[in-house]
C-alpha cells in the first residue's frame, strides 16, 4: 500500500470568506508537488471550493461557533482532501443531480456536487467525528 | 477579487478580477442589477482576469441572464480561458450563453 502523509490539517470558522485562503493553500501545495497545471487551476480549486461551501452553508448552516476541518493527504498515487463539518451528513449519490438536463440547465442552483464528481476521481461522504466529504484525485 | 464596470457605447462591460465564488457572487449580482435598474440593456462580462468560478458563480450568471432577458436585454460573455471553457462545457452552460473569444468580438456581436 502506498505511504501517505498529511500535507495540511486546519480548521476554519463557518464563514465563506475563508474558502479562498484554504483553496490557495491547497493550490500551492499541489504546485509544489508538480501536479498538472489543469488540476491545480481547475479541478482542485473548484471541487474543494464546492466541498467547503457545502460544509459551511449546508452542513453547519453558516452557524457562528461551528467549525470546518480540512485535511489534505498525499500519497504517491493520490491527493485526498477531507472536509469535515458538524452537520448530519448527506448521501452524495442521492443528492447529486444532473445539471445538464433541459429542466435543470437554467436553474441557479444544483451544480456543486455535480462539479465535484466531474472534477475528482472519487467523492465519498461518511460519518467519522462529524460529517466527512472525501475528495480523491489521482496524481497522474 | 473585484468587479469593475465600464460603459462601451451602449454596452455595460464588467471585468471579473480574481475568483467568482460564493463569497463575492452577490456583489457581482447587485452591480449588474443596479445597471439594469438604471435602464441598461446590453451586458458583457469579461473573464480575461478571472481565476476560477464555482457553482455559485455559475448560478449567478444564469440568474442574471434570466433577469436581463426578462427586461428585454442581453448578457454575453468573453475571454474564457481553457479551464473556464471546460467548466462551461461540463455544465453545458456553453449552450446557454453566447461566448466570444475576445472583448472586441463580443462588443461587435451586439
Amino acid at each position: 500500500m502506498a505511504e501517505s502523509r498529511v500535507a495540511f490539517d486546519l480548521q476554519i470558522p463557518s464563514d465563506v470568506e475563508y474558502i479562498e485562503g484554504v483553496v490557495e493553500l491547497a493550490r500551492q501545495r499541489c504546485r509544489e508537488l508538480k501536479i498538472s497545471p489543469a488540476k491545480c487551476s481547475l479541478n482542485i480549486p473548484v471541487a474543494l471550493s464546492e466541498a467547503l461551501s457545502n460544509a459551511i452553508l449546508r452542513g453547519n448552516e453558516a452557524t457562528g461557533g461551528k467549525r470546518v476541518r480540512i485535511r489534505a493527504i498525499i500519497s504517491d498515487t493520490d491527493l485526498v482532501f477531507e472536509v469535515v463539518d458538524e452537520g448530519p451528513g448527506f448521501d452524495v449519490d442521492e443528492c447529486t443531480q444532473d445539471c445538464t438536463t433541459d429542466e435543470n440547465l437554467t436553474k441557479e442552483e444544483g451544480r456543486g456536487l455535480f462539479l465535484m464528481r466531474q472534477l475528482m476521481d472519487r467523492v465519498e461522504s461518511f460519518r467519522d467525528k462529524g460529517n466527512v466529504v472525501r475528495l480523491t484525485l489521482h496524481r497522474e | 477579487m473585484s468587479f469593475s464596470i465600464k460603459k462601451n457605447a451602449e454596452v455595460v462591460v464588467v471585468d471579473v478580477e480574481g475568483q467568482l465564488i460564493v463569497g463575492n457572487r452577490q456583489e457581482l449580482k447587485q452591480k449588474v442589477l443596479d445597471e439594469l435598474e438604471k435602464g441598461e440593456k446590453k451586458f458583457l462580462i469579461d473573464f480575461s482576469q478571472t481565476g476560477y468560478i464555482d457553482s455559485s458563480g455559475l448560478g449567478v450568471l444564469v440568474s442574471l441572464s434570466k433577469k436581463i432577458r426578462e427586461q428585454g436585454g442581453e448578457l454575453r460573455l468573453a475571454n474564457l480561458n481553457d479551464d473556464l471553457q471546460t467548466l462551461f462545457e461540463l455544465t453545458k452552460l456553453d449552450t446557454l450563453f453566447q461566448i466570444s473569444d475576445t472583448r472586441e468580438r463580443a462588443l461587435e456581436s451586439f
